[in-house]
């Protein structure tokens, strides 16, 4: 296309090299060799789901399979139904529920919990699109009630306060799949091998500030470029320092990319930040405060949604940044203005 | 050699762009495939792939761009081969519905004779893999009724009503879960998440016809 940058990995060619069917039977080939392991508790996929006599939900396929409908989206935090519906209209491929936006979660203090089930279950009988919502960290029965009101997709956040700051939740137990934030190679891996079906960038929730979400996707693309050189002892290195699998960080060089989808959030605030973070290689955004803490959610819902579908397209994404305008932005924080506890992810590793 | 426009806003569009490939090794057709976000993308194409993913999102962007009047005539009026997969085979649809909503206005193609009910089988919780009995009315790909096809259902669709040319394609259950029309294939399951080319194979065969 003429007029467009190159991306700045050169390796980044999406998926097409190795088909999804294979990368979920690398899943499974992981959960064959670890059946004593999994006697002793480690955690691990199930086994597939076999002759298919009998429909089979939650299978790794099922999980794995719904975040690659949401590739080239917006999902976008609301906490209530108009919002939802706003979100809706926008073109969003899913809504993610809170209680408070990042932004006041940020200025309020004090705990941050899950959201109202009530609240959550008026924005799934409001939309047709999926539905997700925020787990604390390490929070087993957070998820366990969202699994059983029927939420889409599991957020295990760092946004809200951990309960665990050592363990994650075990996410292949669940039948919904979960997303995880990381802000590195390692810790995208650590998560897939505990389950999650989806990795973010944390960047920094709430500061309208898209400049972790760019560090964070630059570390973790710079990592899997690291590993793409090295010999194959040098990466049995990398996954004992990572503490995942040997098997995982190979697939991860084979492929060039994570082997799961991979999304940016973290502070994303107008249309050129969302291309911003799909040129980097973000395979669709989160928006979290950017849309509903500024003064113009309706326009720039829209444009935030054609600039991500479109960043391969600069007319477009042009046309997508005319459609706001800056006075009407959240007015955001400089990170660096923040106090290392006042950090939302430096929580959980 | 087919060229194949893969509609490329949002959703599974490299793994049907992968099982192009694979499909085009198996049948020997050749394939040239075409990322398609503007109208002038579907120039001199012979068949188009509308991948899943969100319907609302996808036919919003459609007709911003322009893309959904294009399609539509070179769906209607050149006779394109056509796949959608879930939220394609809505796009597809003379008539959407949800579950729970009803009618949902949404903008679509509107070129089969179908009625789509979305996310029939429910929520994610609900998403299964099942075996789908295939039949094969176009006489294109007869290896379709040899073993059932590992469907994959993500909130996936069903077809509640046909009437006019479109025909049943596939069943799970009582349900019609794969509609035939001409050269029209709509699914509600996704073939791009198996290993499997029989349905892409078709796509291929009847783009050639």
């Amino acid at each position: 296309m003429p007029g467009l940058p190159p991306r700045p990995y050169p390796w980044l060619r999406g998926m097409v090299e190795v088909g999804f069917d294979e990368i979920v039977s690398f899943f499974y080939r992981l959960a064959e060799a670890a059946d004593r392991l999994r006697e002793e508790g480690a955690f691990l996929p199930p086994p597939p789901p076999g002759s298919l006599l009998e429909p089979a939900r939650g299978t790794v396929k099922v999980k794995h399979g719904f975040p690659v409908f949401q590739k080239g989206g917006v999902v976008m935090d609301v906490t209530n139904e108009e919002q939802a519906g706003i979100a809706e209209d926008a073109g969003a491929v899913a809504v993610m529920v809170l209680d408070r936006l990042p932004y006041d979660v940020r200025r309020m203090g004090g705990v941050a919990r899950m959201a109202s089930v009530s609240a959550i279950k008026a924005v799934m009988d409001a939309v047709t699109i999926p539905v997700m919502a925020k787990v604390r960290i390490g929070h087993y029965y957070e998820a366990v009630v969202l699994e059983e009101i029927g939420v889409d997709m599991i957020d295990e956040s760092e946004v809200l306060t951990p309960v665990d700051e050592k363990h994650h939740i075990n996410k292949w137990l669940f039948t919904v799949p979960f997303v995880n934030g990381a802000r590195s190679l390692g810790e995208a891996l650590r998560r897939i091998a505990e389950g999650a079906s989806m990795i973010r960038t944390k960047g920094e929730a709430g500061t309208g500030n898209v400049a972790e979400a760019v560090r964070h996707m630059k570390t973790i693309m710079g990592e899997i470029g690291a590993l793409r050189g090295m010999t194959h002892e040098e990466r049995l290195r990398k996954a004992r320092e990572y503490g995942v699998p040997t098997v995982l960080v190979e697939l991860v060089a084979r492929l060039g990319r994570l082997p799961v989808v991979n999304f940016a959030a973290g502070g994303i605030a107008t249309p050129a930040d969302a291309a911003l973070m799909m040129w980097l290689g973000a395979d669709g955004v989160f928006v979290g405060s950017g849309i509903f803490k500024s003064s113009d959610p309706r326009e720039r819902a829209e444009a935030i949604v054609l600039a991500t579908a479109m960043w391969d397209d600069p007319e477009a994404v042009a046309e997508a940044q005319e459609m706001i305008s800056e006075q009407k932005s959240m007015m955001g924080i400089d990170v660096r203005t923040l106090r290392p506890e006042e950090l939302l992810q430096a929580r959980g590793e | 050699m087919v060229r194949v426009a893969l509609v490329a806003y949002q959703g599974g569009v490299a793994e049907h762009a992968y099982m192009l490939r694979r499909a085009s090794e198996d049948t020997g057709i050749g394939v040239e495939t075409v990322y398609a976000k503007r109208p002038e993308h579907l120039d001199n194409v012979d068949a188009v792939v509308l991948p899943g993913g969100e319907s609302t999102t996808i036919g919003r962007l459609m007709a911003r761009t322009g893309l959904l009047e294009k399609l539509r005539h070179l769906i209607l009026d050149e006779g394109a081969a056509v796949l959608g997969t879930c939220a394609g085979a809505v796009l597809l649809a003379k008539r959407v519905r949800d579950r729970v909503r009803g009618d949902t206005g949404q903008p679509v193609l509107a070129v089969m004779d179908v009625e789509v009910t979305r996310n029939y089988y429910g929520r994610q919780r609900e998403s299964f893999e099942a075996l789908v009995k295939l039949r094969d009315p176009t006489g294109l790909a007869p290896e379709l009724e040899e073993k059932p096809f590992r469907g994959v259902f993500i909130r996936a669709p069903a077809f509640t009503r046909l009437w006019g040319a479109a025909e049943p394609m596939g069943t799970l259950g009582g349900d019609t879960v794969a509609a035939v029309q001409g050269k029209i294939v709509a699914l509600a399951f996704h073939p791009e998440l198996t290993s499997d080319t029989r349905l892409h194979r078709l796509l291929l065969r009847l783009a050639k016809k």
